[in-house]
């Protein structure tokens, strides 16, 4: 799979399951439900599979699914092999923590990347520290020697050539995207590239902070964190079958067990402005207005160490 | 550079190689696309692209620019500069409009089913010019052209799928120009070029004195 073709801010529709912390196995989603949500949407559309198990994309790609996820929020299936993704013609992303990972990913055949974040927990801290780590792993390795490299590669325990290659581009030779706790339009654009300094927005938490840096990422995923604001009456407004809302824009549609859960937007549609509009702090206020009350969200300190589903991936 | 969604950074790699264009600009407000003299929409995703142009109140701005300045539509582009398309999300998508064509989205399928193939577009780069190397994703075709002024620029050279050889995949209409393909994803720069060239002439014929950009 080509990355190039893989395009920025990618707007598509990704079927996932919202993991709620019962227990339990979380598997790919009925593929019976992704043939009707791929016959309602026009956009493309991406669907969850565990982390090696290949069958589960076997079956996404006969039924033709745009893009698969190979997704630590599932349940792995494998808890030392990722799937050998150059055996597919449907593209991958997968998630990634940092560096070593990413071209772990990329070098068993992964189309495109994302930050692991904390899926489910509405916090952002994860998506940013996972970015920054891939980024500065880059930098580190954009200053080095090839004989350096070779023992950098080793640190990283990533393939040298793909090493090589981001030092050169100052970049992952990938697209990467954010994703893992996005629950604002404030999150997404402090995901997105900004050109010198950019600043926290003051609208949603009374503080200004001023940042000189970039964090990079191309495209943003937004998920729980967005469809699972605080507002009941919103809430139960928007629970009932995907064909009563299509939107055109980026819907994540959470499964929950045997059900399909979407949030009608109030926040999804800014947050896709605030992905265009990344750099523009006028605009990123506008649409940071009146989005009622936002996912409650997890801190991450609470979660135990076994529910952190950041951890899965080798 | 429309900029609102898409692939639009690839075309700017593409256009800062062109030294005809003094600049590419962003175009993400209606201030931006005022100061630009020709526009190119990129691919990615239509009915998105749409929404937060409205949302922006962008919408009609890009409709009136369209109507007499120079834009070439690339893939979603393509649909957005169409009168008609069709397999559009229930209820419709808005269209800028403009081009006197119809178009059927996602003809040839989902992200498995893109390709790439050669085109020879002999009215665009020469008779004996080197093919066209174009890159298909998700892509859209011409169905239908609905005036005479319209200029087929290129055509499938090979049937694909259950699509036939000869099906539209390029055309010209005046100050407009569409591709159902991606010139941005190859480094051959000769459809940008013309597009430049396109948009010089028009500028010529206008009184606007602004910079030459994209």
């Amino acid at each position: 799979m080509d990355p190039r073709e893989v395009n920025r801010t990618l707007i598509f529709v990704c079927i996932g399951h919202y993991v709620v912390v019962i227990g339990g196995v979380a598997r790919m989603s009925d593929p019976k439900m992704i043939k009707e949500i791929k016959a309602a949407v026009t956009i493309p559309v991406m669907a969850k599979v565990r982390i090696g198990h290949f069958v589960e994309a076997q079956i996404l790609e006969a039924i033709g699914i745009d893009y698969i996820d190979e997704s630590e929020v599932l349940t792995p299936a494998d808890e030392l092999h990722h799937i050998n993704k150059h055996n597919f013609k449907v593209p991958y992303v997968c998630g990634a923590k940092n560096l070593g990972e990413a071209l772990r990913r990329i070098s068993e055949g992964a189309a495109f990347i994302r930050t692991k974040g904390e899926a489910g927990t509405g916090n952002v801290v994860e998506a940013v520290r996972h970015i920054r780590t891939v980024n500065s792993e880059i930098r580190r390795a954009a200053s080095m020697g090839d004989e350096e490299l070779f023992a950098y590669a080793k640190e990283l325990q990533a393939p040298y050539h793909l090493l090589k290659e981001s030092a050169r581009l100052g970049r992952l030779p990938v697209v990467n995207f954010a994703a893992g706790g996005v629950a604002t339009p404030a999150d997404a654009a402090l995901m997105m590239v900004w050109h010198g300094h950019f600043i926290l927005a003051k609208v949603l938490w009374e503080v200004r902070v001023l940042w000189k840096g970039q964090l990079g990422c191309d495209g943003v995923f937004v998920g729980s964190g967005i469809f699972k604001s605080g507002d009941p009456a919103k809430r139960a407004r928007a629970i009932g079958t995907f064909r009563r809302f299509i939107s055109p824009i980026l819907i994540p549609i959470s499964i929950n067990y045997s059900h399909v859960t979407y949030m009608s937007p109030p926040s999804s549609v800014p947050t896709v402005q605030a992905v265009t509009h990344y750099n523009d702090a006028k605009v990123l206020a506008n649409v940071s207005e009146d989005l009622g009350e936002a996912m409650v969200g997890i801190n991450i300190s609470d979660l135990s160490e076994d529910q952190k589903l950041a951890k899965r991936g080798w | 550079m429309l900029a609102l969604q898409g692939a639009f950074i690839e075309h700017v790699h593409i256009l800062k190689r062109l030294p005809e264009v003094a600049e590419a600009i962003l175009v993400r407000t209606q201030e931006q696309l005022e100061s630009v003299d020709a526009l190119i929409i990129p691919g990615g995703e239509s009915t998105a692209m749409a929404l937060i142009a409205e949302r922006c109140g962008l919408f009609e701005p890009l409709r009136k620019f369209t109507r007499s300045k120079p834009t070439w539509g690339t893939c979603a582009g393509m649909i957005l500069l169409a009168n008609e398309a069709s397999k559009t999300k229930k209820g419709g998508q808005q269209l800028l409009g403009g081009l006197d064509i119809a178009v059927n989205r996602n003809q040839f399928g989902s992200q498995v089913d893109s390709f790439e193939t050669d085109l020879h577009m002999s009215a665009v780069l020469g008779e004996s010019a080197p093919p066209f190397h174009a890159v298909f994703i998700r892509a859209p075709i011409v169905t239908a052209l609905n005036s005479e002024d319209v200029q087929v620029l290129a055509k499938l050279e090979h049937q694909v799928g259950q699509t036939d050889t000869e099906t539209i995949v390029a055309v010209r209409q005046g100050h407009l120009m569409a591709t159902a393909f991606h010139p941005e994803l190859t480094p051959d720069d000769r459809l940008h070029s013309y597009f430049v060239r396109l948009a010089q002439d028009y500028k010529g014929k206008s009184q606007d004195v602004v910079t030459m950009a994209n």
